[in-house]
């Protein structure tokens, strides 16, 4: 067992790191401040090759493995977590065309997204499906008139990132009746201006405001069978392996920002004085210091297990995945409330990038399932019988 | 047109480097190491010379322990095409650094041999030099601009009275300054193809350089904590703590 990054995997981490910091970090708490989604740092991203990271070389992707793609990620969130979530998103959404889709959407679409000339929204959650995400309602019908080969959608999708701003929608709608559950379910990757596609305002959030999230709405949209990905029935499936990625990429983008939080921090405490010392000879503070270092080094260990675990195709992959996000994104969140903390009223001010980082990280104890939903998925396992002598 | 460039590794630059308490040099334990900046510009400079059709080839060359394979390798993400790396255990003087890439000109007799006008860490500003002077070709130092043309080239110098402009027989040694080019970042698909470049592997003995030190660092201490400064009460204060105190207005 080896924990040290490899040769190759320092040099991708100074990559992205170079990159981020100069391309995104200085730019940051404008996006977040004037709600600009960042076209052209998405593009150059796409260029260092951030946006197929574990897509299929064959289809221009870079075909890393989600542990080296996590390191890469890690990276950008501690430059800009918002910014880097939606490139997370992006890269699942990519994975998910290239690795399901026909070779009309590889040519159509792969080939773009990619290097990120195109770029793609993961379109599952509902106004009445959230963490029920199996009891989506969008419909996909199979047009009997037409040329027979085209569904007919209608429905709607809400709280998408990057809505309205992206060129692909891979979707998941109800084929199979209303109560055919998670096997009625296809998934598909559609352009996104097809007619009848519309999408609504630009939500108003707390954080991830350098990407638009949107409802879309789906009237009569005529969507050619070429656009599906896999076999009808397969879409809540191929979500969820989606998914599975998708949590260790929100993990990471917990333990970057994270991180940011903390060095910020450690230098703050050194440098602010109070009661004629400096913060950082207060025993309670440097305690709180060792405890968030010590933490923060736990969930990232915990993510790249997991991400480890799902590059080997684990039996359990799903588990680590959920029990991974769980933890890192609650840490993280902690992390960045705990460095706020120390930097007393200042941290509080958007003069500095600590209230910025907390905002963006709440949401990822919500989004690509809540850490509730993380520890019913956890919870469903580790009852089973074995299953303690397995999850370790 | 074959182009010769040199890389050290050093602390990276964001790195507040300490020194070790018993004085005996710089506490690199655990410390990030980089390429160094001048070096990486240099680096850009040659993979820009060959994207427009100038350079045919670029050699990088590093010297120093068999980590600074590392940096050879970010060479080669960069746009290099093939490596050769020079280990040594010993810590290198300027000279022996110039002396072994001496050596690879006569090896590889390149046009242009591109290094950083200076490193870092030593901040010495000696290696270019020496190896002008031992391979006896013509050189350019501190360059912001580069332009070949034929077997010469023409090279705007940073100098201390501004800008300076001198022609140069090829081939020649030209050191890189700060503004000669901003270099690019390595992306992931050039750092899988580096990856894959031949990295050749050889000692300064087997070039039959003698690196032993001419000289022995006595000792290595921080720079003095600098006092705190003072608050002073008007400007007729500042102007005379200036005139007679730091004594820098008269
Ligand atoms: C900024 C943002 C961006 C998003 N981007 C996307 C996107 O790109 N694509 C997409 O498809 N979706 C996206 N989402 C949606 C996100 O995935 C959902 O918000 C999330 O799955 C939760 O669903 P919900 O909001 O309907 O909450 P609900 O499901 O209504 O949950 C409310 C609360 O109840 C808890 N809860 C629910 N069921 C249980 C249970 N069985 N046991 C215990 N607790 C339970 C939840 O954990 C939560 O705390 C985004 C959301 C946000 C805020
Ligand atoms: C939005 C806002 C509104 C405000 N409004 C007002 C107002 O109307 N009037 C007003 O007078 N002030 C106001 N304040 C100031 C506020 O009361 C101070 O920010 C607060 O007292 C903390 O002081 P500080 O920011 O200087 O943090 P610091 O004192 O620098 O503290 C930084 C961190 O160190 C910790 N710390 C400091 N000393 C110790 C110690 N000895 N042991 C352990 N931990 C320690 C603190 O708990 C904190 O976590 C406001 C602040 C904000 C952000």
């Amino acid at each position: 067992m080896d924990f040290n990054l490899s040769d190759e995997q320092r040099a991708f981490q100074d990559a992205a790191r170079a990159f981020a910091q100069g391309e995104m970090a200085p730019y940051a708490a404008e996006w977040d401040e004037e709600k600009i989604f960042p076209r052209d740092a998405i593009a150059a991203a796409g260029a260092m090759g951030f946006c197929g990271m574990y897509s299929p070389q064959e289809l221009g992707g870079m075909g890393m493995s989600r542990l080296d793609a996590s390191i890469v990620l890690e990276e950008l969130a501690a430059a800009c977590s918002s910014t880097a979530a939606f490139i997370s998103i992006h890269n699942m959404a990519t994975w998910m065309a290239c690795t399901w889709g026909t070779e009309a959407v590889h040519s159509e679409f792969c080939e773009q997204l990619v290097v990120g000339e195109k770029l793609a929204s993961y379109c599952l959650t509902e106004a009445n499906a959230g963490s029920d995400a199996a009891s989506i309602s969008t419909k996909a019908i199979r047009d009997g008139k037409g040329t027979g080969d085209d569904y007919i959608l209608n429905g709607g999708k809400s709280f998408i990132s990057g809505a309205g701003s992206t060129d692909v929608l891979v979707l998941m709608a109800r084929t199979g009746a209303n109560d055919s559950g998670a096997s009625g379910i296809t998934a598909f990757a559609i352009p996104a201006d097809l007619p009848g596609i519309s999408y609504g305002k630009n939500e108003s959030k707390m954080g991830w405001n350098s990407q638009p999230t949107r409802t879309i709405s789906f009237e009569d949209v005529r969507v050619s069978a070429h656009y599906r990905l896999g076999a009808e029935g397969e879409g809540f499936k191929i979500a969820m392996k989606g998914l599975d990625g998708g949590r260790i990429n929100i993990a990471t983008c917990s333990i970057g920002a994270a991180q940011t939080t903390l060095n910020h921090a450690q230098q703050y405490i050194q440098e602010r004085k109070q009661f004629g010392k400096p913060l950082a000879a207060f025993q309670a503070l440097q305690f709180k210091l060792a405890d968030m270092v010590t933490e923060l080094v736990a969930a990232r260990q915990m993510v790249r297990l997991a991400a480890f675990k799902l590059d080997n195709n684990d039996a359990d992959k799903s588990t680590y995945c959920a029990m991974a996000k769980r933890f890192a994104t609650d840490i993280g969140f902690q992390v960045c409330n705990e460095a706020l903390q120390l930097h007393g009223g200042y941290g509080y001010l958007k003069e500095y990038p600590i209230e910025r980082f907390l905002r963006d990280t709440r949401v990822h104890q919500i989004l690509e399932g809540t850490n509730e939903i993380m520890r019913v998925i956890v919870a469903r396992r580790i009852l089973e019988e074995g299953a303690t002598d397995i999850i370790r | 047109m074959k182009i010769l460039v040199a890389v050290k590794r050093v602390a990276d630059y964001n790195v507040k480097v300490r020194a070790k308490s018993d004085n005996t040099g710089p506490d690199l334990a655990n410390v990030k190491m980089a390429i160094n900046p001048f070096c990486e510009i240099a680096v850009e400079e040659a993979v820009r010379l060959k994207e427009k059709g100038i350079a045919t080839e670029i050699i990088v060359v590093s010297i120093g322990a068999q980590a600074a394979q590392e940096q050879v390798r970010t060479a080669l993400a960069l746009g290099a095409d093939r490596g050769i790396l020079i280990t040594t255990d010993t810590d290198l003087e300027s000279l022996a650094v110039a002396k072994c890439l001496k050596a690879v000109c006569d090896n590889e007799s390149p046009d242009i041999v591109l290094l950083g006008k200076q490193a870092i860490d030593g901040d010495n500003n000696h290696t270019g030099q020496m190896l002008g002077a031992l391979t006896g070709w013509a050189q350019a130092t501190f360059a912001s601009e580069l332009t070949i043309d034929g077997d010469s080239a023409t090279v705007i110098r940073e100098v201390d009275a501004g800008l300076q402009t001198i022609q140069i027989k090829l081939p020649a040694i030209v050191t890189a300054d700060l503004r000669l080019n901003e270099p690019r970042y390595a992306s992931l698909p050039n750092i899988m193809k580096a990856k894959k470049k031949t990295i050749d592997s050889t000692t300064p003995a087997d070039l039959g350089v003698d690196v032993a030190p001419r000289t022995t660092l006595l000792k290595a201490e921080p720079p003095a904590e600098r006092k705190a400064g003072i608050k002073v009460e008007d400007v007729a204060q500042l102007v005379d703590k200036l005139k007679n105190e730091a004594k820098v207005i008269s």
